[in-house]
């Protein structure tokens, strides 16, 4: 435990010091480009809007138009792929655009395409669920344009870096110096102590994606306008992949002690077994769903809290309320340049402690 | 919110994570954790060196010090072996000298009793011979007249008789 407070400790300065430019960074992001077009503004439709996957992405309105970079469906329907670029919906989610292609007729509503009725639109049963069936979706959403922008920024962040240090093996320069304790941080105070030094090398790459993914991907969120502003954990779906990720780490690398831990308990008496052993199953899967929903939940708050104050604007009517806004998004905006560090280094500290926990020697 | 068409972030989730992965592991983590460890082995290995270095160089200064002080024992012994030779030279010298004197001497010494014994001899015999001459003229004058002879002839016989 000391060495968790410890790392936890340096962690926190480290935090600390991205949170102090970052918030002098975000003064003038806090205008939202996403004024309501109608009178009647509901808070709840706009932040549920923002915090959810899409077809497109939205960049702003203009004249109570939306304007948003379309982005390819892909669907694989029952005969066979069809792709065509979101803006072929114009920006309908109720089911009331039909998209014709390839002898198929798609209807889009709330973000869900589904294969037109013989209506040309979706049918409802009970409380608004709908009957149509759907093709399986496997559309570039926002999220997923947003998983591929991080992606791609951290292979042009880490290759050239991890090339200038075949030039260099003096001490690092440039941006391999700021990066590189990170990268050391990582191992020194993530890696060695949960996994052990003799094991933890195996596992280093897919720590350090992790938690440069997460991190990159927290702070490209808070980044207020196109092509950043999508957060790849507000999708409880890529926390899920992610916690799957490790899950399946650690269950592949579990040792003889460890399943024996979860079969066998030692110290347990026999007859005690029967419980103890879905207890312990159950322990298995409770550790990757804290994951998800913590990872999930943190960044998505602090979403909800940010565009909250500035619905804050809209409901009060009134401009004078808005350096209250300001003041407190501000605020917010600063804790959240915190977590989104704070999770990334949470997500890798537990992967690397479930990890080291599978692979521990027992004497 | 809600989830919608969970396959398409999972399936490219999935895609995109396990390329970002292969591709970071092989291009970026490799490189830089080999590069890292690179360094550390070899900081580690100069401040071994600049250890062994210093060990040297303190060993050599022992090594030094010994020397010099081998050198500083042998220097004493050799001047106080010199210092010897001298004294027993020196000695020696005058024992020397001393009997070649003392033999010199005692040369002097038989050739001067020689001379002296030869000088008395001469000094003997001349005394002698003038005494001869002495008393030949005294006899000579003693006797001239009839008288005088008569007296010595009268002084020797009362010699005689009082012997």
């Amino acid at each position: 435990m000391i060495i968790v407070g410890n790392s936890f400790r340096r962690f926190f300065h480290l935090a600390l010091l991205f949170c102090s430019f970052g918030a002098i960074a975000q003064d003038h992001q806090t205008h939202p480009s996403e004024t309501p077009e109608d009178t009647s503004f509901d808070a709840t439709k706009l932040i549920n809007s923002h915090i959810s996957d899409s077809h497109e992405f939205h960049i702003a309105d203009w004249n109570g138009k939306a304007i948003s970079l379309p982005l390819p469906v892909i669907l694989w329907t029952d005969n066979g792929l069809v792709t065509f670029m979101s803006s072929a919906f114009h920006h309908d989610e109720e089911g009331k655009v039909v998209v014709e292609r390839g002898g198929q007729q798609f209807v889009r509503y709330q973000d869900e395409i589904y294969y037109a009725d013989a209506n040309g639109t979706v049918s409802f049963e009970g409380e608004g669920n709908v009957v149509n069936s759907r093709p399986l979706n496997f559309s570039i959403t926002k999220n997923v344009f947003t998983l591929m922008v991080t992606a791609a920024i951290m292979l042009l962040v880490f290759i050239p870096i991890a090339n200038s240090y075949k030039k260099n093996n003096r001490a690092p320069k440039g941006i391999s110096g700021f990066l590189e304790p990170l990268i050391l941080f990582v191992r020194d105070d993530i890696a060695i102590p949960n996994i052990g030094e003799k094991k933890y090398q195996k596992y280093m790459p897919y720590l350090l994606t992790v938690f440069f993914l997460i991190w990159l991907g927290n702070l490209i969120g808070l980044i207020p306008f196109f092509p950043f502003q999508g957060t790849l954990t507000n999708d409880l779906l890529f926390t899920g992949v992610m916690a799957t990720i490790t899950f399946l780490i650690t269950i592949f690398s579990g040792n003889k002690g460890y399943w024996g831990h979860i079969f066998a308990t030692p110290g347990v008496p026999k007859w005690l077994l029967p419980i103890m052993i879905p207890v312990e199953v159950l322990g298995m899967f409770t550790k990757p769903f804290a994951l998800m929903v913590r990872l999930f939940a943190n960044l998505t708050a602090g979403h909800i809290i940010i565009l909250s104050l500035m619905a804050l604007i809209f409901i009060f009517e009134t401009a004078w309320i808005s350096p209250v806004s300001i003041a407190f998004s501000l605020f917010m905006y600063g804790l959240e340049l915190l977590v989104a560090a704070l999770q990334a280094y949470v997500f890798t500290l537990l992967s690397a402690l479930f990890i080291g926990q599978a692979v521990e020697e027992h004497h | 919110m809600n989830i919608t068409h969970p396959e398409s972030l999972i399936f490219w989730s999935v895609i995109v994570f396990a390329i970002l992965f292969i591709l970071l592991r092989k291009y970026a983590w490799s490189p830089i954790l080999g590069a890292v460890r690179g360094r550390e082995e070899s900081i580690n290995r100069a401040l071994d060196a600049a250890d062994d270095a210093r060990k040297e160089v303190e060993n050599l200064k022992a090594d030094n010090e010994k020397l010099l002080q081998e050198a500083r024992i042998e220097r004493d012994a050799m001047l106080k072996d010199a210092r010897e030779i001298k004294e027993r030279m020196i000695a020696e010298a005058k024992e020397t000298a001393q009997t070649q004197a003392d033999k010199i001497i005692k040369q002097a010494q038989v050739v001067i009793e020689g001379e002296k014994q030869a000088a008395v001899v001469e000094l003997k015999q001349q005394v002698a011979s003038l005494s001869v001459e002495i008393a030949e003229k005294i006899v000579k004058g003693q006797l001239s007249d009839q008288e005088k002879q008569l007296k010595l002839v009268d002084t020797m016989l009362d010699q005689v008789t009082l012997n």
